[in-house]
C-alpha cells in the first residue's frame, strides 16, 4: 500500500532559525503516530510545517501527501485536500458564530470535492451527530468562534471542527496541553470515535499521558529537530519512566560523533 | 502569504460611468446671481430665497473648519458648478415620463424605477445631480397620509411644513458646509409621517452625481409626529473623475413624542484611484431632534466611500425618556481618509444614547472616530454607553480616537469601551487551514467585527453591506 504522507529529509527555518533539521516520517491510512519530545525539539514547528503556517520557511527534503507535492499547496488547498491542524493555540474570531464558521468551512472543502454546498437546514441535521462526538449542546453553535472559550473548550471546538471537516489527515498539535482529566477524556474519546480505516492521525504532545486514552501504533521521539528514536506504544512508556534526558544525550553523541 | 494576499485583484469601484445626458448647468462659480438663478429654476416662494441669501451671507463671513483630522489641498469653491440638472421638457408627472437614459442608469446601480421592477417594500427617492428624477409608490404612501417626495415638490405642496422645519435642527449658521447647503441646496428628499402611523414601506433616498465638477448640495428633512414610526436608507455612487467632487448634504430629522426614526445610510461615493486621485469630499451635517417624550433616533451608516468622510450624524436628547443611538462602519483604503463619529446631546430627564462604532483602515487609509457625549445641567438620570473599536490591517494605515465628554448633572452614568486590533497572520492561516481563501478569510474576520452594526440594518441592506466590505478591502493586506 503506497502511504498517505511521505516526509523526506525535511528542513525548515523560522527567519535565520533552523529548527527542523532532517525529518523523514511515513504515515500510512488507518495508523496514528504519536510524535513525542521535548519543549524545543521541533514538535510544533512539523505540525505547522505540514499546515503551511507562512511564519517557517522549507529549506529542503520532500513531503508527498497522496501522491502530490504538499508543499506547493497553499493551507486552504492543503485543508481542501484532506488535511487539518488541531492548533496548540486556537484563534478567536469575535463576531463569526461558530454555526456559521463550521459551514463556510465545510462547504469549501464540499467545493473543492466537486460536492454541493449545505444549505443551513441540511447543516444542521448533520452537525447534530457531531456534536456528540465532544460532548456539547447545540448551544455552542451560537457563540463566537472560540471568543471567550476556556482553554478546554477551544480544545474542544477544535475537534469539532475535525468531526465536521473529517480529515483524511489529521495533526493534532499538543491538543492534551492544559486539559483537566474530564476534558483531556472527551478529546481522546472524540479522536477515537474518528479513527477510521481511511484516515490517519499525528499526535504532537509532550506527555505520555494522552497515549493512555488514544494508543498510537508508532511512537517517534523527536530531539534538536532530528527523529532521534521510532518504536512502537511501548516507547512512550519508557519515556514516562526515563524522561527524555537519555534520548537527547545520545542524540547529542551521534551527532557529535558525525560532527 | 503576504504576496498572496497582496496580489489579491482589487476590483474596479463598478458605479464610475457616466451616463451621457444633456445637462441644464448654471455656471461655474458661486453669488447672489446663482443663488437666485437656482432658486427661479425651482420656482421657490420669495422666503426660501431670503433664507437662502441669507445663508449665504453668513457663509461668506465664516471659514471653512480646519479642526478635523484630515488633509486636502484647498477648495476652490469658485470653480464649482452648484446646479446640474438633466434636461427634460417638462416637471415630470409620472416616472413613465422620466427620460430612459435615467432610467436605465439607475437599472445599472441595481435600483430599477420603473413600475415592474421596483425593489418590494421599498419606496425609492432618486436624486440625479441637483434634482429628483422620480419616487417610488408614492399613491401607496399617500393613502396613510405620509408626504414622500423630492424637497422641491414639498416645497411646491406643502410650504407650510417645510417652513416650520426647515433649519429648525441644522440651522444655516450651524457650520461653514451647512451654511454654504443652505444657501445652494437643490433638492433631496422629504419625509413626513403623520400621527400615529407606522410607515409600511422601508423609505430610501439614492443619490447619483453624475456631472464632472458639480457639487451635490442635497437637503434631507423627515419628520416623525406623536407615535410614528419610519425607516429610511439612503446610497450613494458616482462616476469616477480624476478631480474631486464636493458633496456638503445637510439631513435634519424631527422626531415628536413616542415617535420613531430609524435612518440607515450606505455610502459608497467614488473613493479615488489607488493613488488617492480624484475621488468625493463628503462633508455632511446629519442631526436629529429627539423633541418628543420617549422619541427615538437611531443613525446607521456604513461607510465605504469617498475620498474624504468629515460626518458626525448626531441627536439632540430633548424629551424626555428620549433614545440616541449611533451605529457605524467606516472602512478606508488606500488614501481615503475619515473622520466621522456622533454627537449626543443630553437634554431631557433620563434620555439614553448608545455609541457604537467600528472602524477600519486599510492601505494608507486614516480613519478617525470623533465623538462628544454632552450631558446638560437638566438632564437628570441621563446615560451613554459608548463602544469604540479599531481593526487594523497592513502597517501604513492610522487609526485614531477623539471622545469628549462633558457632564453637566452627576446623576449621569457614562461608560466608553475601546479596542484596537489587528487582522494578524494567525487569524488568516487559521482560517485558511480550515478550507477559506485569503479573500474569505478577511471577509469573514471583517464582518465579525462589524457584526454589531450590520444587525441594526434593514435586512435587505444588511447584505449589500457585507458584500460591499468585501470588495472596498479587497488588494488591502500586505
Amino acid at each position: 500500500m503506497t502511504a498517505m504522507l511521505e516526509i523526506r529529509d525535511l528542513t525548515a527555518s523560522a527567519g535565520d532559525r533552523e529548527i527542523l533539521k532532517g525529518i523523514s516520517l511515513t504515515v500510512r491510512a488507518g495508523e496514528v503516530h504519536a510524535v513525542m519530545g521535548p519543549n524545543g525539539s521541533g514538535k510544533s514547528t512539523l505540525a505547522q510545517v505540514l499546515a503551511g503556517h507562512p511564519a517557517y520557511t522549507v529549506t529542503g527534503g520532500t513531503v508527498t501527501y497522496e501522491g502530490k507535492d504538499l508543499l506547493e499547496l497553499e493551507a486552504d488547498e492543503r485543508a481542501q485536500a484532506g488535511l487539518f491542524l488541531a492548533f496548540q493555540y486556537p484563534v478567536e474570531i469575535p463576531g463569526v458564530t461558530n454555526a456559521y464558521f463550521l459551514r463556510q468551512a465545510l462547504n469549501e472543502l464540499r467545493k473543492a470535492r466537486g460536492e454541493e454546498e449545505l444549505d443551513p437546514i441540511d447543516f444542521l441535521d448533520l452537525i447534530d451527530e457531531k456534536l456528540k462526538v465532544v460532548e456539547w449542546g447545540p448551544e455552542v453553535l451560537e457563540r463566537a468562534v472560540n471568543a471567550g472559550f476556556s482553554g478546554g473548550e477551544k480544545k474542544r471546538n477544535e475537534i469539532l471542527q475535525m468531526a465536521v471537516l473529517e480529515p483524511k489527515l489529521a495533526v493534532l498539535d499538543e491538543t492534551d496541553s492544559g486539559l483537566d482529566i474530564d476534558a483531556l477524556r472527551i478529546v481522546a474519546n472524540g479522536v477515537n470515535r474518528l479513527r477510521r480505516p481511511d484516515n490517519a492521525f499525528i499526535l504532537v504532545t509532550h506527555y505520555q499521558r494522552l497515549l493512555n486514552y488514544i494508543v498510537p501504533d508508532f511512537v517517534h521521539v523527536l530531539a534538536g529537530g532530528r527523529i532521534v528514536r521510532s518504536g512502537g506504544k511501548e516507547l512512550a512508556l519508557e519515556l514516562e519512566e526515563r524522561g527524555y534526558d537519555w534520548l537527547t544525550d545520545e542524540a547529542a553523541q551521534a551527532a557529535g560523533a558525525t560532527a | 502569504m503576504s504576496s498572496s494576499v497582496e496580489s489579491l485583484v482589487n476590483r474596479e469601484y463598478k458605479y464610475g460611468f457616466v451616463t451621457d445626458i444633456e445637462s441644464d448647468t448654471a455656471p461655474r462659480g458661486l453669488n447672489e446671481g446663482v443663488i437666485r438663478l437656482i432658486s427661479a429654476k425651482k420656482q421657490e416662494p420669495e422666503w426660501l430665497l431670503e433664507w437662502r441669501l441669507k445663508a449665504y451671507q453668513r457663509w461668506l463671513g465664516m471659514t471653512e473648519p480646519h479642526w478635523a483630522n484630515i488633509t486636502y489641498p484647498p477648495i476652490d469653491y469658485q470653480d464649482i458648478i452648484y446646479w446640474s440638472a438633466p434636461r427634460t421638457q417638462k416637471p415630470v408627472g409620472s416616472l413613465d415620463e422620466v427620460d430612459p437614459k435615467l432610467l436605465e442608469t439607475y437599472e445599472k446601480l441595481g435600483i430599477p424605477l420603473s413600475e415592474q421592477k421596483r425593489l418590494s417594500g421599498v419606496a425609492v427617492d432618486a436624486i440625479f445631480d441637483s434634482v429628483s428624477v422620480g419616487t417610488t409608490f408614492k399613491e401607496t404612501l399617500a393613502k396613510e397620509g405620509i408626504i414622500f417626495c423630492s424637497f422641491s415638490e414639498a416645497v411646491r405642496e406643502h410650504p407650510e411644513l417645510v417652513r416650520k422645519y426647515l433649519g429648525s435642527v441644522v440651522p444655516y449658521t450651524d457650520n461653514f458646509f451647512a451654511a454654504l447647503n443652505a444657501a445652494v441646496f437643490s433638492d433631496g428628499s422629504f419625509c413626513f409621517i403623520p400621527r400615529g402611523v407606522k410607515c409600511p414601506l422601508e423609505l430610501s433616498t439614492y443619490f447619483r452625481i453624475n456631472t464632472a465638477d458639480v457639487g451635490q448640495f442635497e437637503r434631507t428633512l423627515i419628520v416623525a409626529e406623536e407615535g410614528a414610526s419610519v425607516s429610511y436608507l439612503e446610497g450613494c455612487t458616482a462616476p469616477r473623475f480624476d478631480t474631486k467632487q464636493l458633496h456638503a448634504a445637510v439631513v435634519e430629522l424631527v422626531a415628536l413624542d413616542d415617535a420613531t426614526i430609524k435612518y440607515s445610510t450606505i455610502q459608497n461615493w467614488y473613493a479615488g484611484d489607488e493613488e488617492g486621485k480624484g475621488g468625493i469630499y463628503n462633508f455632511v451635517t446629519k442631526r436629529g431632534k429627539c423633541a418628543g417624550a420617549r422619541s427615538r433616533i437611531t443613525w446607521t451608516q456604513v461607510e465605504t466611500g469617498s475620498a474624504i468622510t468629515w460626518k458626525y450624524p448626531s441627536c439632540i436628547l430633548q424629551g424626555d425618556g428620549s433614545v440616541g443611538e449611533f451605529y457605524s462602519v467606516a472602512v478606508v483604503n488606500h488614501h481615503q481618509q475619515a473622520d466621522t463619529g456622533t454627537k449626543m446631546i443630553h437634554l431631557g430627564k433620563d434620555t439614553r444614547s448608545t455609541i457604537i462604532s467600528k472602524g477600519i483602515s486599510a492601505g494608507q487609509g486614516n480613519n478617525s472616530y470623533r465623538g462628544m457625549v454632552k450631558v446638560m445641567p437638566k438632564a437628570e438620570n441621563a446615560r451613554n454607553y459608548t463602544q469604540c473599536d479599531s481593526m487594523l490591517i497592513g502597517n501604513r494605515c492610522g487609526a485614531h480616537t477623539f471622545p469628549y465628554i462633558d457632564i453637566q448633572n452627576n446623576s449621569a452614568t457614562l461608560e466608553h469601551e475601546a479596542s484596537t486590533s489587528k487582522i494578524g497572520e494567525d487569524q488568516i492561516f487559521y482560517l485558511k487551514s480550515r478550507g477559506l481563501n485569503t479573500e474569505h478569510a478577511i471577509s469573514l474576520i471583517v464582518n465579525g467585527f462589524c457584526k454589531e452594526v450590520f444587525k441594526e440594518l434593514p435586512m435587505e441592506f444588511a447584505v449589500e453591506a457585507q458584500n460591499l466590505l468585501g470588495i472596498s478591502l479587497e488588494g488591502s493586506v500586505g
